[in-house]
């Protein structure tokens, strides 16, 4: 996934340092360092390949392509590119693992009502 | 110490990571053990390359999984120290230290694939140890080991759980330190264990189960 246009996510670019949480009602996409805690609710988290995040995150979709430490709470899916180093436990409906991502931490796929729970390489 | 196979010049057939299925009668029995659970679902350890297919197997039986990629944690270049003569070392209480890390007799199935094969000889026996901490008394163990027939270029491999006793296989190729993303080599087999060898390795588990394959490869079950 390249960086998003920025018109359409909040964004955090690479030279960036955050300490403390972060909330909001849109996208975000995260290049540089974020450190506390991220909730994002009906939204997406991107951490871009340079970025790295050392907070819990709860948000609707996760999609990570540099690192980040800490438990990932997605209400819809997680997407684990190739670059990805990913330290923590993921609970989520759907996971995407690419080859090469590095995960270190428990899995835990919830259930949608009347659907089963993926996870796809 | 070698810890990636000799360089050569990437080919277009090699650019393709190469992918094998094997059947395995290890893996036959811990999904007999898996589907027989009808409780809160068992606690699964994966210590393989991250896997979508094997977390999809355990969970979708109702199992919990955990992910951790011990050969690549073992090959950070962070670990590595000069031991009192100035030798490179791989620093086994450090690795120990921040790998591994759950409650005591928390996993009722550790998958170890061919980690003892291809990773630094010094971590080997203080990982299984650490192994028979985390594991519950007659939790199953799988490991695979390669045989003499096998040559230090034998291929390190990924494995996907794709049925009750199949698995997919993978080649792994890790990037190199301090290289570009792009140059990835597979790690190297660093040593045969025989049959003595892993039973003094899992000494201190109950029982162990030996099962030969055609392709140079032993699985070995282990009972904690």
């Amino acid at each position: 996934m390249d960086a998003p246009q920025t018109g359409e996510f909040a964004h955090i670019g690479k030279s960036v340092v955050i300490k403390g949480e972060l909330s909001g009602s849109e996208d975000l996409y995260v290049d540089g360092s974020v450190e506390g805690k991220i909730e994002l609710r009906n939204h997406s988290l991107t951490v871009g390949p340079n970025g790295n995040v050392k907070a819990d995150v709860t948000a609707k979709a996760v999609v990570i392509q540099g690192k980040l430490d800490g438990t990932v709470n997605a209400s819809d899916r997680v997407e684990l590119r190739k670059s990805a180093v990913v330290t923590g436990d993921v609970t989520t409906q759907r996971i995407a693992i690419e080859e090469g991502a590095f995960l270190k931490g428990k899995v835990d796929i919830q259930k949608e009502a009347g659907k089963s729970g993926s996870a796809s390489s | 110490m070698k810890f990636f196979r000799s360089s050569s010049k990437p080919t277009a057939a090699a650019a393709v990571p190469q992918k094998r299925t094997r059947r395995s009668s290890g893996m036959a029995e811990i999904s007999r053990l898996l589907n027989s659970n009808s409780g809160d679902g068992l606690c699964v350890l994966d210590l393989g390359s991250t896997s979508a297919n094997n977390i999809r197997f355990f969970t979708d039986k109702g199992h919990k999984n955990y992910s951790e990629d011990l050969l690549r944690s073992s090959l950070d270049p962070a670990l590595r120290i000069q031991d009192s003569e100035g030798n490179w070392v791989v620093d086994s209480k450090t690795f120990i230290s921040e790998n591994l890390v759950y409650e005591n007799a928390q996993f009722d199935v550790v998958l170890c694939w061919n980690l003892p094969d291809y990773m630094e000889e010094s971590l080997v026996k203080p990982t299984i140890d650490r192994l028979w901490s985390v594991m519950k008394p007659g939790g199953l163990l799988l490991a695979f080991f390669h045989t003499r027939d096998a040559g230090p270029d034998s291929m390190c491999y990924r494995y996907h759980v794709t049925g009750t006793d199949v698995l997919e296989m993978q080649e792994v190729k890790f990037a190199l330190p301090g290289r570009p993303a792009s140059d990835k080599q597979s790690p190297r087999l660093q040593r045969v264990f025989n049959n003595r060898h892993i039973e003094n390795l899992f000494r201190d588990f109950a029982s162990i189960k030996f099962f030969l394959a055609r392709d140079a490869i032993r699985e070995v079950l282990v009972v904690r």
